[in-house]
């Protein structure tokens, strides 16, 4: 029951991207090919569960004064292990994700959480809330990717499905401004409205279920 | 480090590859604090005094600390406790010696230790082997870009309060949709060559 509620709360109704509204940096900027999203979505999952997990377990030794700093280390020291693991095992990922692996440590969504949840629950609560959350902004990445790279591109499943995409455009006649920064932002807005448009809409349902309950 | 190298640096920052509109770091402030004017250009201004203080730190650092000693792989974990401590010790200095710059910037200055344009100019830095000088012009200068790009959208965003869009698009969506229309138009300056 509680896993199903921290499941659509991950997903949905406390989307970290689109409800939340944290993490906007690296959504807007790496969202260009699928690859990009779902290798910068797995380690952003990886580094929130492990931060999570390790962070519940101290919550209790951690002075209360100093916790910011010390959760900023524990994170750092996760994003580098992640940094270093890719470099070593996928350098093509690493090289597309640039800067953006090591600004894994000022996202907000892991200190976020950190400091909303895993202070304050349980390690195996705190370890389901890193997962699903982390999904709910590997999904989001990965609709950002998908949107853009049609439409700048004309293709999709860059880098996942085919090394250079499946054509569905073709070349020539995507708008390269979407895959520019401008595209970025707009996409981000469209999504964030599509969501807001759907949250809007069953809460109408649920008082009408409620007054006639 | 001849001058003409130092101009082209400054105008890279400030304007061709602008930290927010072209670099995406930064984006969490740049959204949270722009609602007014006065509150964003106060953002801007602790930001280009913090990274200016921050490339000068980092370089330090990792120029007698961590080249010499063989822990550059450290460089993510190290910058972010200079930068989080340097923000602390700013706070403090600032509000024992200069009260009304402290007062002005309020709430502001222990956000910026969560702002990726920080730590990402002092990653730059490193990543681009920029020697003393050219980290601080580029930190600086870094800082400016942002104080442009916060004070222009703020200015924008005010005037859109004012104005009917559809309902799902209220609030965040739409200015998203302001800051991508900004974003498009410095994309006008990516072909700018100087020398």
């Amino acid at each position: 029951m509680n896993v199903k509620k921290q499941f659509m709360d991950g997903l949905i109704h406390q989307n970290p991207v689109t409800v939340q509204l944290l993490g906007m940096c690296s959504v807007l900027a790496i969202t260009t090919t699928m690859f990009n999203g779902i290798g910068m979505g797995l380690s952003v999952l990886v580094i929130l569960t492990l931060s999570n997990i390790f962070i519940s377990v101290l919550r209790k030794i951690i002075p209360n004064k100093i916790r910011i700093a010390c959760y900023i280390v524990v994170i750092a020291g996760f994003v580098t292990i992640v940094e270093l693991a890719l470099k070593a095992y996928l350098p093509s990922l690493s090289e597309s994700l640039g800067l953006f692996i090591p600004l894994i440590v000022v996202n907000c969504i892991i200190l976020g959480r950190a400091e909303g949840f895993a202070s304050k629950n349980g390690v195996a609560a705190s370890a389901l809330d890193g997962i699903f959350q982390g999904l709910g902004y590997t999904v989001i990445l990965v609709i950002m990717c998908v949107i853009r790279e049609f439409l700048g591109n004309g293709t999709f499943g860059t880098g996942v499905l085919a090394p250079d995409g499946i054509r569905i455009l073709p070349e020539g006649v995507g708008a390269l401004g979407m895959i520019l920064p401008v595209g970025g932002f707009l996409t981000l807005a469209c999504v964030i409205a599509a969501m807001q448009y759907f949250l809007n809409k069953p809460k109408k349902d649920d008082k009408k279920e409620e007054v006639t309950k | 480090m001849d001058f003409e190298n130092i101009i082209t640096i400054a105008l890279g920052a400030i304007l061709v590859n602008n930290f927010i509109f072209a670099q995406f770091l930064g984006i969490c402030p740049f959204m949270g604090v722009s609602k007014k004017v006065d509150t964003a250009a106060g953002m801007g201004m602790a930001v280009i005094f913090v990274m200016g203080v921050a490339s000068i730190c980092t370089w330090a650092v990792n120029r007698f600390l961590l080249e010499p000693l063989g822990l550059t792989y450290l460089q993510t974990l190290a910058y972010i406790l200079v930068i989080a401590s340097l923000v602390q010790f700013v706070e403090m200095f600032l509000q024992k010696a200069m009260p009304a710059l402290y007062e002005a910037l309020g709430v502001y200055l222990p956000l910026i230790t969560t702002n990726c344009a920080v730590l990402g100019v002092a990653l730059q830095n490193t990543q681009n082997g920029y020697g003393f000088i050219e980290s601080v012009v580029y930190g600086v200068t870094g800082g400016m870009g942002f104080l442009l790009a916060i004070v222009l959208f703020a200015s924008v965003r005010e005037r859109m309060e004012f104005s009917e869009c559809p309902k799902s698009f209220e609030g965040f969506p739409i200015a998203l949709v302001a800051a991508g229309l900004i974003a498009l138009s410095f994309m006008g300056f990516s072909g700018l060559k100087i020398f």
